[in-house]
């Protein structure tokens, strides 16, 4: 281990590297956001995209793919901005029944050896589906004890913070450092190898899928807690932002090689983004596609320490 | 009954049929504690499909299965096999890249778990690689991904005697050797000695004969899903090894005389590991030079140098025959045709796409040039034994019209019969004019070569022309002098 900088360690450094510079440019381009309620403004809305990153993650984390996962996050906030509110019971009960519908999906995957892609994007129609159903037209109210935990101002250090924080906590403690989480993974990485070892692949899949099915219903719930109202396309581009910011996290699409701690960075890097380009007053048909821009140098950022890495 | 008492595995008619291909045709096979017993057979003899039975990762259609004294035929499977301390050390390597040495160590053991786990995973398996390969230097810590593969293959031969609740009590190496250097291997053939004297049984597959004929106690031959002999190591020797095994001996084939005087043309290849390297490797026309030494130490590097023609003079188009067939051989995915043809694309195009007829017609010419065990070209890739994988990946080098060929170790773990037939058929590319760069770890190979570099730490340190190359000067120059 002869090298100054290991690349290793770089690319598990670049996500962190990443948002501080970002913060750093919101910083300079408006000083006001580096108070108490600058941050928790510029980060609320991190908290449910942080959420659905982290279910994501325990997709990709067993190779496959989740298309759904922005319609199923719409769903859950429509159920918990109506059942949830009006009957608490039956709105708990219908998220518990969400989160089956998910486990029994990772079965349905294994099982019939489909591909997670076709079978998540057929269900993200079925998920926004039933959303409209359930909230044909945008409305609803967030419970009470919701929207006071979302809006909760502790001292010191702003909510969004602290909830980032306990989150990445969490998962890596259970997926990284538990020794189950450690199987879990290695279904990533090599699943025969698991299979082989005695571990039930059809359990390690229901698991993941139960999971992620979690953290999504838990993210429509903060979002919920956030806007108050909810509608059938309130969490649409989720999808697509929950792999990004996996992948800028320092995950991979496949080989199991994924970073709870990364990805919720990556999910708060994301969510900053948007907001650096509208302190930029750049013009809005322009900003998605600096997002992308954004991305791309990150991503290209560790194309080149991956090659470095390679190198030695 | 003490027989059978003393048997600590036991298989009776066992048989296992893949489709229309009878892997195993009823297989008798007894394993007695402390026993070393060495399994030896030809590609597709059935070896790895009878250890896949005994390691219960593969259900056989018939047979009974008993261990110590128990018939387990019913109920048996991977976890029925690791609570009776039977483990398995497969062919193709079965560690998660992703995880790191000890979090791979954890995967063997279901029991492992408590709030220290992963420090208990860690002294775990440096314990048993402290014992097997000592001096081995892999941390536990490092993720797996990251080691080079003899490292990766010293941590799952590790893993296998690795013990927590159940203590390992068979453990069947399937072709462990074949990624390790002389070095390594010869340590890991004496523990399995030594765990054979403390009352351990090993079941031991191997394409190196002296390596069964040296460390086996009993050797057990197999030929198409039979078994055809079972007799003490002591009353084999090579030559009845390979004559039970149904191969014609023919120990003197390899080193019919070629040219050896290099000839005064341009060379086709010149390239030094480094710059500034003193001793340069060129290859002529028609030359099959060989990439000796103890294994990674930069001969695949200088491989993938000429292939990318990086710091290297080389005229005339490459192929390469892969070594590392999983990772960067075989397109699993595609039919045995379309892996031989993808080399050769070009020249079978028609009004700029892909000719059918003519694709099918290079996939049968080099099934029956190779002979290539299979009744269909247009079968998966996966339907072939390894060997035969390897074969279709030879077709797919000598098919495509490159005049250089490189080849990446190319016969790790392949039978006698397959590795004869290749080497002839490389001689005769050769006599065509094509040019071989061999990289090879088995020493009987570099006698087919025309010239031989010797590699050592990422340096050319002995460059010999046929005459002068023997076993003790390739081992003398792959060694430093204060090893």
């Amino acid at each position: 281990m002869g090298a100054v900088v290991n690349p290793r360690l770089l690319r598990a450094l670049l996500p962190a590297f990443s948002l501080a510079v970002l913060l750093a440019a919101i910083f300079w381009l408006q000083p006001r956001t580096m108070t108490y309620f600058g941050l928790n403004l510029l980060l609320n809305l991190a908290i449910p995209i942080v959420l659905a990153t982290i279910a994501q993650m325990f997709i990709i984390c067993v190779n496959d793919l989740d298309l759904s996962i922005g319609s199923y996050v719409s769903l859950t906030a429509c159920i918990a901005a109506t059942w949830l509110n009006d009957e608490p019971v039956v709105g708990v009960a219908a998220l518990a029944l969400c989160v089956l519908v998910y486990a029994g999906l990772g079965a349905l995957i294994h099982i019939r050896q489909l591909p997670s892609i076709v079978v998540t994007l057929g269900m993200s129609f079925v998920w926004l589906g039933v959303a409209i159903l359930v909230l044909p037209t945008p409305g609803g109210e967030a419970p009470e004890w919701l929207r006071g935990l979302m809006t909760w101002k502790p001292e010191f250090v702003p909510f969004p913070i602290i909830a980032s924080v306990v989150i990445a906590v969490v998962v890596h403690v259970g997926l990284m450092w538990s020794p189950y989480g450690a199987v879990l993974r290695g279904v990533g990485g090599n699943a025969r190898a698991v299979e082989r070892a005695g571990w039930s692949l059809l359990k390690a899949k229901v698991i993941m899928y139960a999971l992620a099915g979690i953290a999504g219903a838990f993210a429509g719930m903060a979002l919920v807690g956030l806007t108050t109202s909810a509608d059938a396309n309130i969490a649409l581009r989720y999808t697509l932002l929950s792999i990004a910011g996996v992948i800028l996290g320092g995950g991979e699409f496949v080989g199991g090689r994924v970073s709870p701690v990364g990805a919720v960075i990556g999910a708060m890097t994301l969510t900053l983004a948007a907001s650096f380009l509208s302190f930029l007053q750049l013009n809005p048909d322009w900003q998605i596609g600096a997002q992308g821009a954004i991305l791309i140098i990150v991503l290209a950022l560790r194309v080149l320490i991956n090659r470095a890495e390679g190198r030695r | 009954m003490s027989a059978a008492a003393a048997a600590l595995a036991r298989l009776d008619g066992v048989e296992k049929e893949f489709g229309a291909v009878r892997a195993l045709a009823g297989v008798d096979l007894t394993i007695a504690a402390g026993e070393c017993v060495g399994l030896v057979g030809h590609n597709g003899a059935g070896k790895s499909t009878l250890m896949n039975v005994l390691a219960g990762t593969l259900a056989p259609d018939r047979g009974t299965i008993i261990i110590a004294g128990t018939d387990l035929s019913s109920r048996y499977s991977v976890v029925a096999a690791h609570a009776a301390g039977v483990r398995c050390v497969f062919q193709e390597l079965s560690l998660c890249p992703n995880l790191t040495v000890a979090e791979n160590a954890r995967i063997m053991h279901p029991h492992l778990t408590g709030l220290k786990w992963r420090a208990r995973a860690g002294q775990l398996i440096t314990e048993a690689l402290d014992r097997i390969f000592p001096g081995h230097g892999i941390p536990p810590g490092a993720v797996v991904g990251d080691l080079p593969i003899v490292q990766r293959q010293m941590v799952e031969i590790a893993r296998a005697f690795t013990e927590t609740d159940v203590p390992a009590r068979l453990v069947i190496l399937d072709e462990p050797t074949s990624s390790l250097d002389a070095l390594v291997a010869g340590q890991l053939l004496a523990f399995v000695r030594d765990f054979a004297a403390r009352g351990g049984s090993t079941v031991l597959i191997s394409h190196l004969l002296g390596e069964i004929l040296s460390t086996a106690s009993r050797i057990v031959v197999m030929r198409d899903g039979k078994v055809v002999a079972a007799r003490p190591a002591a009353e084999f020797d090579r030559v009845s090894l390979v004559a039970a095994m149904g191969h014609v001996t023919n120990q003197m084939a390899g080193t019919a005389a070629t040219t050896t005087a290099r000839r005064g043309e341009v060379p086709r290849v010149r390239a030094r590991p480094r710059p500034g390297e003193t001793i340069a490797l060129t290859a002529h026309q028609g030359e099959i030079v060989g990439l000796a030494g103890l294994s990674g130490q930069g001969q695949t590097r200088m491989l993938l140098r000429v292939f990318s023609r990086e710091d290297a003079e080389v005229s005339g188009s490459v192929a390469l025959v892969a070594g590392d067939r999983q990772t960067d051989g075989v397109f699993p995915l595609w039919s045995i045709a379309k892996n031989i043809t993808i080399g050769s694309l070009k020249r079978m195009l028609k009004r700029g796409l892909i000719d059918a007829e003519a694709e099918s017609e290079l996939a049968e010419a080099w099934r029956r040039r190779l002979s290539i065990q299979t009744p269909d070209m247009r079968n998966p890739i996966l339907s072939l034994s390894g060997g035969n994988q390897q074969k279709a990946l030879f077709a797919r080098a000598l098919g495509s019209d490159a005049e250089i060929i490189l080849m990446d170790d190319p016969m790790r773990g392949v039978d006698v019969g397959t590795k004869r037939e290749v080497y002839d058929i490389i001689r005769e590319e050769a006599a065509r004019g094509r040019t071989f760069l061999w990289y090879t770890t088995e020493f009987d190979e570099l006698m087919h070569c025309d010239h031989v570099y010797v590699f050592r730490e990422g340096q050319i340190v002995a460059d010999l022309p046929r005459d002068q190359v023997t076993e003790e000067r390739v081992l003398h120059a792959s060694f430093r002098a204060d090893d």
